[in-house]
């Protein structure tokens, strides 16, 4: 049969199912793509060394008639900021270098319970505080599509492993963009659930209250059936929601059947459709839009006044919940240790130890957090984030009274060179202007390829956004553009990654 | 602009137990007034009228059952310290000679 890893992983379960193919072979295939791709692509921290061990376990219990889940058997590349007792975990910091957590993530156990296998932890900003993964404290990643850009961030390592081909599908996290950024960057769909949709326990935290984690994918429907085995209510994680989940595999496929777009109503957010989205993205979004119309969507304008103020409220919500979930960090019990010379006290060993674990960005964010939350200024600038959030709660609460979707770019601009914004900290945050409002309102939002820039020729994403606990109706949406768009352009994008080797 | 000085970030560094450089206080300095700067837009809008968003999905009070449940061994607690007694984490003194 062709090269496995060029099927989307819906297929790779239904050749395991109709046995046309073993876990073994699949598992094989991939590791033999990782090898020859990693040296230029630099996806992966970690690698499995037991992922054969898992697939032939995979393989046996079909046998027996045993498939747990519809993607037993299909491998997946982990985001290092999940805890994982067999492999390192780092979250991309020098602090953690050699960690072996002593308990795996409940995302993990999801993940080993539905028969799937692990082949690595892929490569992120430093605790996931970046958009190019070039804050990473190990090596940089490259973009598949052209590797002098940046795969975006900070899950740049799970975007250009699904995107080259080295993993069929991957976990990612969004704190304010860091699975939909990456997957606009790199031409693959990316989702961001509901908070509190998949459980946090056992993710190294960024932002409490922001932080979500959702799969990564080349197609909508491999998203859905990675989201069915991860999500669900938690006891380890109090902020788990406890109501049941439709199947979003179930929607995927409902609304890749969809003939129009009949009775949809969707807005076009007017606060993240200008300034600052470049005109190569513009007119791909432009082009989805008038898509939607030609298939009996309506589309109206929504305004969202506050979304303006998005970006300025998360720099202070994000860095004051790091700065103080950051704290653990402090040489006693994981990690670095660094002990200075003469008689320090372990205050100082403390002191030592951050200053030399934690590269600049971390230590930029910690400051600016502990400045927002110090005596005399925590009202002036946590308090005052905060209330933005109710703000851009209450405009899209206004929006979804008249629409069942918003969409907006899933990021301003294609994928940046490396190196263009890592001494401008500023220009780096504003490019997650389109992102984070989701993150501060707690919405699910997906990033789906919409075609190439005209003027680069490198990949550009939509995002689609829906009311908390709709994570369906984007699949089922979603599915239904991505067939529209496929159809208009002869290809699916994702599915043609340059070969990079 | 608001009046950052080097002062306040050596103050901040030590409230956030980072051991900065004089060079990293210098950089941050000017960082840190650039940043708050350019955050300081949202007073505009965050008026006393506004209710403040500490958890964007409502939930109320969260319980258990009062059960014993799986716990980590003091092995397992103990296993990626920098170093321990066995039993229990170690560190070094924890008060200053002029204390």
């Amino acid at each position: 049969m062709s090269d496995i890893t060029h099927v989307s992983a819906a297929e790779i379960a239904r050749s395991l199912a109709q046995g046309e193919i073993s876990s073994v072979e699949v598992t094989t295939a991939y590791l033999a793509r990782m090898e020859a791709t990693e040296g230029v692509l630099g996806s992966f921290l970690a690698r499995s060394s037991n992922a054969l061990e898992v697939a032939a376990a995979s393989d046996q219990a079909r046998s027996r008639g045993e498939t747990p889940s519809a993607l037993a058997g299909v491998p997946i590349a982990i985001k290092d900021v999940l805890c994982t007792t067999d492999m390192v975990t780092t979250a991309g910091s020098r602090i953690l270098e050699g960690w072996i957590p002593p308990y795996d993530a409940t995302v993990v156990t999801k993940l080993r319970q539905a028969g799937m296998v692990a082949l690595g932890k892929t490569n992120m900003d430093e605790f996931a505080m970046g958009s190019s993964t070039e804050h990473s404290g190990y090596h940089v990643t490259k973009n598949p599509w052209d590797i002098t850009r940046a795969p975006g961030g900070s899950g740049g390592g799970s975007a250009a492993a699904v995107a080259a081909r080295q993993a069929p599908v991957a976990i990612g996290s969004d704190t304010g963009g860091s699975i939909r950024q990456p997957a606009a960057f790199t031409g693959t769909v990316g989702v961001k659930p509901t908070y509190g949709g998949v459980s946090r326990y056992g993710v190294i935290a960024l932002a409490s209250s922001l932080d979500q984690v959702g799969p990564v994918s080349r197609t909508v429907e491999d998203a859905a059936l990675l989201h069915d085995v991860i999500a669900g209510h938690d006891p380890h994680d109090s902020t788990s929601i406890p109501t049941p989940w439709p199947s979003m595999a179930d929607a995927a496929r409902k609304g890749s059947q969809a003939e129009s777009l009949a009775g949809v109503r969707v807005g076009i957010v007017k606060q993240l459709v200008g300034e600052g989205i470049s005109p190569a993205v513009k007119q791909r979004f432009d082009q989805a839009v008038d898509l939607i119309s030609a298939h009996g969507g309506e589309v109206v304008e929504i305004d969202a006044p506050h979304c303006e103020y998005a970006v300025a409220a998360y720099y202070l919500v994000l860095p004051a919940e790091a700065s103080s979930n950051l704290a653990k960090f402090d040489s006693v019990r994981f990690g670095l240790r660094v002990t200075p010379e003469g008689n320090p006290t372990v205050e100082d060993v403390m002191s030592a130890t951050r200053d030399q674990g934690f590269g600049d960005e971390v230590k930029r964010r910690i400051i600016l957090g502990t400045y927002a939350l110090s005596a005399g200024y925590y009202d002036a600038y946590y308090g005052s984030a905060q209330k933005v959030r109710t703000l851009i709660q209450r405009d899209f609460a206004q929006a979804f009274e008249k629409v069942d979707v918003l969409l907006s770019p899933a990021a301003p601009t294609s994928a940046f060179p490396l190196g263009e914004k890592l001494e401008d900290p500023l220009a780096m945050w504003a490019g997650d202007l389109t992102t984070i409002p989701v993150n501060l309102a707690g919405i699910p939002g997906m990033s789906i390829p919409m075609g190439l820039a005209k003027d680069d020729g490198l990949p550009t994403g939509l995002q689609l956004m829906a009311p908390a606990y709709q994570d369906a109706r984007l699949y089922e949406l979603g599915a239904t553009l991505e067939r529209l768009i496929t159809d208009r352009d002869g290809v699916m994008l994702s599915m043609t990654t340059p070969e990079v080797i | 602009m608001s009046q950052i000085t080097p002062e306040d970030v050596s103050h901040l560094a030590g409230l956030a137990r980072i051991a900065l450089s004089e060079e990293e206080i210098s950089k941050l300095t000017g960082e840190l007034g650039a940043i708050v700067s350019a955050v300081e837009s949202i007073k505009e809008v965050a008026t006393q009228d506004v209710v403040p968003t500490s958890h964007p999905i409502p939930l109320g009070n969260v319980f258990r059952e009062d059960v014993i449940g799986e716990t980590l061994t003091t092995q397992e607690a103990l296993s990626g310290a920098p170093d321990h007694d066995g039993s229990r984490f170690r560190v070094t003194a924890i008060l200053g000679e002029e204390q």
